[in-house]
């Protein structure tokens, strides 16, 4: 019944242009605040019934979240330093999104690129450290960009979802860390946790003056918002959005989709691999099994949290480190158990794919066009 | 059934609608239409697309239940709740797509259609009386035959004796003979004048073709906008009166004469192969040679290995095997190829082939130069004011009715999608353009400007590739004609020469 549908949307083409109202010229943009607040608001009272189940008072595990998250200065750098890597794994999911990939392995890349970056600052062993600084991030790109971008050969040339070879490629990733870190690359010297050795003190990228937030805060905030120009503004962005929202169409104007896919899994990959530099090169100091810390993964949370815009991901990313962050009070005050906060990251998870059925369906958000 | 009411009449039905009011929100799609199909007569509902030909039959069938209105059926008011009610009464309708089950024998399709299945069926009992059923009706079809392995004609011959099988003796069709060869179209729809001649039933039958109004049908009524254009008995009207209640005071883009010289060929396709998304061979090496000043229409029922052809030619599919030459170079589809030869693509289902839906107008309209100065400065960074400058611009000269150039152009009619489409491809110069049934569900005006401009381009020397359904269409706008079945090219003519029931028996495979 072709003629249904047209008659449907030719009552949207003969509507008479008044002026819609405030609701309905920013209905979409409202509806992208809204559903995923709600779903947040949601996925909060479900952990407080978690939580009371446990006997605790459910609002003295909001006060002490807040507390824990921003409640102080000291609080607030914890959560900044937290939201620094999500951001930049945040995009890692974000960035591929543009194009209609689901890419799920952050996780990966960012390992791999601790691990190119840790063996860049070791191979430069003399070197003064500001060369040896942009070496590491430069591995770290290279290394979490290449990860990346085997996701997206293989989807483009043989036909292998990008969504579960991201995800494989993340174990892969931990056993080669694994591999190297108990083997040529193990430090004599590390008896209980296997790991590289340092990469020395004159080579950590240090805070921020003032604060003790390390750089890689800066480092993600460029990041998102070069992102966020590069899709919008840029002509290469402009043919990833028409790929990504429509491949046949993309294809009828001669884009080359094969090498959007590449670059944007390097890109994408390049992001997760300088959140793995950034966690060693300003908090751990050398590869182990530290890293694989699950950043790779809330950035799957926070993209999607976000909508996939990666001006959004910044606060979503400082959100959720507030969460992880107020983890540490909540084992003290409350006695809740550690993983708490894994569990609350999880009902968030599951709260906002099921919202995203929402989007178009509010009511009084509807254009009556 | 209330007792004591009179059953309703034997045979044939009739059916009215009085007063039919549909309003979707503020938008009203009905608007106070009647509607008088007397029983035992054949009776053709006209109007464009967006019309409310289909909002009026699925209010008739309980798909919809109107804002204000009645439905009366063998001269009774009868609410009708739902679909299940209209069957009930004899109500069947046809739709424009198969809904058998392509795996299951013909026989299987009946039977299962059915409202009171028994868990377990006895096949020989069923087989005996659907012979005995099939014998009491005009058509022939194999019954033990799978519906994947006949023919379209005989599917929609299927879809009606269905209704039959289920005794509905008031049916309508919705636009039956899209999928069908001229021939077959002719043959359907003059069974089925037989049996409203022999008063077992009545048909409403939807449909654009004028043809077929003036050769079967004994009454029409026409909707333009929701509203009730016209109606009266076939015998005193004309194609042009139809015509001209179905447009109504709309003044239509006229078509350049046919002038110029053919020049050189500038797309030849060369033992051309493709496969379908299953991986069956879908066109089978054909060879065609298309000159600048010249229209080539491909003629074909659908499924026919147009679709693949055409998306080969768009960078949708890859070549099986052959080759694609344009100006003489070898052509994959490659943006710098569009480009140096100046090549546009008019699909079929613009929204879906040529458009991203979430994406504004002016973005959509920019997809074939947004690289280049002035809508890139530097080659990378997107100039805002170009974009919606080139957009302003070519929204008034193609008549796109859209709010703003920053709607989503998935807010649009089909009619305007396609617009936006034409200002894209045929905004600049063009030298060899490819379109696939590019006024399929348009409305008279969408059409006329399309064609309009097809023909201007062909006259500036383009050479154009026509993929249609539609015949008349064809034969009104190109040169050559070309007819494909299975795959391959069967027949070739001059459209000022060409005869249609040479084209249609080629259509069928003959």
């Amino acid at each position: 019944m072709t003629t249904d549908t047209a008659d449907g949307v030719e009552a949207v083409g003969v509507a008479p242009a008044a002026d819609p109202g405030f609701l309905q010229r920013h209905g979409t943009t409202i509806e992208y605040v809204l559903i995923p607040g709600a779903a947040l608001v949601g996925a909060l009272a479900v952990f407080g019934v978690f939580v009371a189940l446990f006997g605790k008072n459910p609002l003295d595990l909001y006060f002490y979240m807040y507390q824990g998250a921003f409640g102080t200065w000291f609080s607030w750098q914890n959560t900044l330093a937290r939201a620094a890597p999500l951001i930049l794994t945040a995009l890692c999911t974000a960035l591929p999104a543009q194009l209609g990939m689901v890419i799920i392995g952050g996780e990966g890349a960012l390992l791999i690129g601790a691990l190119a970056a840790t063996g860049a600052a070791l191979a430069l062993p003399s070197m003064p450290p500001l060369v040896v600084q942009l070496a590491m991030v430069c591995a770290g790109m290279i290394g979490g960009g290449s990860w990346i971008m085997l996701s997206g050969g293989l989807r483009q040339y043989r036909g292998v979802n990008e969504t579960i070879s991201s995800l494989l490629l993340v174990y892969i990733a931990l056993a080669i860390l694994n591999h190297l870190v108990e083997g040529v690359m193990r430090d004599p010297a590390s008896l209980n946790k296997p790991s590289t050795r340092e990469i020395g003190a004159a080579n950590m990228i240090g805070s921020i003056p003032g604060t003790d937030v390390h750089w890689g805060l800066v480092f993600g905030l460029i990041a998102a918002v070069a992102s966020y120009i590069l899709i919008y503004h840029t002509v290469f962005g402009f043919a990833a959005r028409v790929a990504g929202g429509n491949i046949r169409a993309a294809k009828i104007v001669g884009l080359g989709v094969g090498k959007l896919i590449m670059t944007i899994c390097f890109l994408a990959g390049a992001s997760a691999g300088l959140a793995g530099m950034v966690e060693v090169a300003a908090v751990q100091g050398r590869t182990n099994a530290n890293l694989a810390a699950g950043y790779g993964f809330t950035g799957i949370l926070v993209a999607f949290l976000a909508r996939q815009n990666p001006l959004a991901i910044i606060p979503v990313a400082i959100l959720l480190g507030g969460i992880s962050a107020s983890g540490g009070l909540l084992q003290r005050r409350l006695g809740l158990p550690d993983a708490s906060v894994q569990v609350l990251q999880g009902i968030i998870f599951a709260f906002v794919l099921a919202s995203d059925a929402l989007y178009g369906r509010i009511g009084f958000l509807k254009g009556k066009s | 059934m209330i007792i004591g009411e009179t059953p309703l009449p034997a045979g044939a039905l009739g059916v009215d609608a009085v007063a039919m009011t549909m309003r979707f929100g503020d938008f009203v799609a009905l608007d106070n239409v009647a509607l008088k199909v007397r029983p035992g007569t054949f009776h053709a509902l006209l109007g464009e697309n967006g019309a409310g030909k289909s909002t009026l039959v699925k209010c008739i069938m309980g798909y919809y239940h109107p804002t204000e209105g009645d439905v009366l059926v063998g001269g009774r008011e009868q609410a009708i709740a739902n679909p299940k009610d209209a069957h009930a009464l004899g109500l069947g309708m046809v739709y424009q797509h198969f809904t058998l089950v392509p795996a299951m024998t013909v026989a299987e399709n009946l039977v299962l259609a059915r409202d009171d299945v028994p868990a377990v069926l006895e096949w020989t009992k069923e087989k005996k009386q659907l012979a005995a059923f099939l014998a009491r009706m005009p058509f022939k079809v194999p019954l033990d035959s799978r519906v994947s392995d006949i023919s379209a004609g005989e599917r929609q011959k299927c879809e009606i004796l269905k209704q039959l099988y289920l005794k509905r003796r008031f049916l309508i069709l919705d636009e039956p003979t899209s999928v069908l060869t001229p021939g077959e179209a002719d043959e359907v729809l003059g069974m089925l004048r037989d049996m409203v001649l022999g008063g077992d039933l009545t048909i409403l039958m939807i449909t654009h073709k004028f043809r077929e109004v003036m050769a079967f049908a004994d009454e029409v009524t026409i909707l333009r906008r929701g509203k009730l254009a016209g109606h009266g008995k076939v015998a005193d009207l004309t194609p042009d009166n139809m015509a001209r209640m179905m447009i109504g005071a709309e003044e239509l883009t006229i078509q350049p004469a046919r002038v110029g010289g053919v020049g050189e060929a500038r797309l030849e396709l060369d033992k051309l192969s493709a496969l379908d998304d299953a991986g069956a061979i879908a066109v089978r090496g054909v060879s065609l040679a298309v000159r600048g000043g010249e229209i080539v229409g491909i003629a074909g029922v659908s499924g026919n290995g147009q679709r693949q052809l055409v998306e080969v030619l768009a960078g949708q599919r890859e070549a099986e095997s052959g080759e694609v030459r344009v100006a003489g170079d070898i052509y994959r589809a490659s943006r710098e190829e569009m480009r140096r030869h100046k090549m546009s693509l008019l699909p079929e289902e613009p929204l879906k082939n040529a458009c991203v839906g979430g994406m504004s107008v002016a973005d959509n309209i920019a997809f074939r130069e947004f690289d280049r100065a002035p809508f890139a400065s530097g080659g990378w960074w997107l100039n805002r004011t170009a974009f919606r400058d080139d957009a302003e611009k070519k929204i008034a000269q193609y008549k796109i009715k859209t709010r703003t150039p920053d709607t989503p152009i998935s807010a649009l009619s089909g009619g305007n999608v396609q617009r936006t489409v034409l200002a894209r491809e045929l905004g600049g110069d063009v030298e060899v353009l490819i379109a696939a049934n590019p006024c399929f569900g348009l409305d008279f005006a969408a059409v006329a400007q399309i064609h309009a401009e097809i023909m201007a381009a062909r006259n500036r020397g383009a050479a154009v590739l026509l993929v249609s359904e539609d015949l008349d269409e064809l034969l009104e706008l190109s040169d050559r004609l070309v007819v494909m079945f299975h795959g391959q090219f069967v027949y070739e003519a001059r459209a000022s020469e060409a005869d249609l029931t040479e084209i249609g028996r080629h259509m069928a495979g003959h």
